[in-house]
């Protein structure tokens, strides 16, 4: 039996010009979307000043408007104080339809018929429309805090339980027989096949519900426009007043909060199985 | 697991592992896999069963192996050390060469130090010695197929069944990975129990040839291997051979109508 040496992996990569080649490919993923950033400003100023005639350009008011909206010191605090709160509750709430999807999906992998009793249920939360629901979660659970990371729950669970559930059954059956030819019981297989091999796709659901629940996060609390304001309140309040400047630089700090957890949980889940998988991030 | 010098000839030690008679084998659906097969695998013997694709070669291994029961017949296993090849090498992606190899231990609750010192032999014998930090999607086809054949080595099995293992590997590492099979042979002195549908390779590896028809699958011919151990790599060129390749062939031809 030939027995080579393990090759050092580093030795390959210094072979080739790689630094050349890392470099331009680095303009070329930075590139595009700064090119389509630029145009979509320049589009946005096009229609402030040329599409609107100036009694009504707090539609749309101009971008450098918006960012000295932003600065100014009693919005940004405003805007700082609001992002904290929303924050909070989107990863208190991501956190709890992370326990509950996963554990949700568990039961449901362990037999049959507990799929197909809870299954339908994971779908119906899906496709209710959570909005019209708001209200009623208000009443039953008040206004403050419990009752907008209830809503951030509802919206993100779902991709925590489909993938979740995905993932551990989409295990290997030739690695599920090795487990069973060795008489594994389910506890063995789920802590030792199942649930790693669906960590890949734990990861993933994890990502698309870390998006969602900045998006639950801000909408109870857009609707119930009570207690310490998060930036739902922020976005209504702004609405409500025409401050137009305000409500597009919240608009952003919203959109860029979700950006941020999604890119958060996306290098989460790369630390954790990109030694093993191509976990896309 | 105990190491012989390779001269060692393979126990002559007489004694049957699996026992099949009549066996049959239905699927709820209706298809009938395997009908009326006996087939015996004693102590020292390595048999290899030839077929068609679907011709129940592998329903055979799933019965011996106790991963499904047949439903007529008798099956008969006098060993609880069972080792088992699937065709993919069935390792989890997550876990580095030495604790794909430590799993099965793992599974039968071996202590920790005992089963690493297990697994690190049983990485020596496949020539593995060096990889046992790499995890599998940085080994080839070939390397993942021996970290496979160790997983099962630790299990010290007197009964190895494998399940074209070598089908997915090109041919200049298969051959090399039978010779190495051979060696495990002669020295493990496990009882081996061989799918494939390469005529070439179940002549030069087995002491006894079965040939399946397809659908039902049945035994339609036996040949037994004369070719001493350990197995010269250049005896595949040789009359005798070809000859046995060309019988097995035939029958396989013959059993196909």
């Amino acid at each position: 039996m030939t027995t080579t040496p393990p090759a050092p992996p580093k030795n390959r990569t210094l072979m080739r010009p790689a630094t050349v080649k890392k470099s331009r490919s680095k303009t070329m993923t930075w590139l595009p979307p700064i090119v389509v950033f630029l145009a979509l400003i320049g589009v946005w100023y096009a229609i402030t000043f040329l599409v609107l005639d100036e009694k009504r350009r707090f539609l749309m008011p101009p971008p450098h408007e918006v960012v000295a909206a932003f600065f100014d010191p009693a919005t940004f605090s405003e805007i700082m104080v609001a992002l904290g709160r929303t924050t909070a509750v989107a990863l208190i709430g991501l956190a709890i339809a992370m326990v509950i999807g996963i554990v949700w999906a568990i039961a449901m992998s362990q037999a049959k018929w507990v799929e197909r009793s809870l299954y339908p249920y994971a779908v119906v939360l899906q496709c209710i429309p959570i909005l019209a629901l708001v209200p009623l979660i208000g009443f039953w659970f008040g206004f403050e805090y419990p009752a907008r990371i209830i809503v951030c729950v509802m919206i993100a669970l779902f991709p925590m339980v489909s993938n979740t559930l995905f993932g551990l059954q989409s295990v290997d059956p030739g690695q599920r027989e090795l487990f069973q030819l060795q008489r594994a019981n389910r506890w063995t297989v789920l802590t030792k096949l199942e649930f790693p091999a669906a960590l890949p796709a734990i990861f993933a659901g994890m990502r698309i519900s870390a998006g969602l629940a900045v998006v639950g996060a801000i909408v109870g609390d857009f609707f119930f426009r009570r207690g310490e304001p998060g930036l739902g309140s922020l976005l209504s309040t702004y609405t409500a007043r025409l401050r137009s400047a305000e409500l597009f630089a919240t608009i952003f700090v919203a959109a860029l909060l979700g950006v941020a957890i999604f890119a958060l949980f996306g290098w989460i889940g790369k630390r954790a199985v990109g030694r093993w998988y191509d976990f896309s991030a | 697991m105990t190491i012989a010098p390779p001269e060692v000839v393979p126990a002559t030690t007489t004694g049957q592992l699996l026992h099949f008679e009549d066996v049959a084998m239905t699927f709820p659906n209706g298809t009938t896999a395997l009908s009326g097969v006996d087939l015996t695998v004693n102590r020292g013997e390595f048999v290899t069963v030839v077929g068609p694709s679907g011709c129940g070669k592998s329903t055979l291994l799933r019965i011996a192996s106790g991963l499904t029961p047949a439903t007529e017949g008798v099956t008969q296993v006098d060993t609880s050390r069972i080792g088992y090849v699937f065709q993919d090498a069935t390792l989890l992606p997550w876990r580095d060469v030495q604790s794909n190899v430590e799993l099965l231990a793992e599974l039968n609750g071996v202590p920790k130090a005992k089963r690493r010192a297990t697994a690190k032999e049983a990485i020596e014998l496949v020539g593995l010695s060096g990889f046992e930090k790499h995890l599998p999607r940085t080994l080839s086809g070939g390397m993942k197929m021996r970290t496979s054949l160790a997983r099962s080595l630790t299990l010290d099995p007197e009964l190895f069944l494998f399940d074209e293992p070598f089908g997915a590997l090109d041919e200049i590492t298969r051959e090399r990975l039978n010779d190495e099979l051979i060696k495990l042979f002669t020295e493990q002195q496990f009882a081996g129990l061989f799918i494939t549908h390469s005529v070439s390779e179940a002549v030069y590896l087995s002491t006894k040839v079965v040939v399946m028809s397809g659908r039902p699958g049945k035994i339609v011919d036996t040949f037994p291997v004369e070719f001493p151990f350990p197995r010269d790599p250049e005896i595949r060129f040789t009359a005798e051979f070809a000859e046995l390749c060309g019988k097995v062939s035939h029958a396989l031809r013959e059993g196909h109508h």
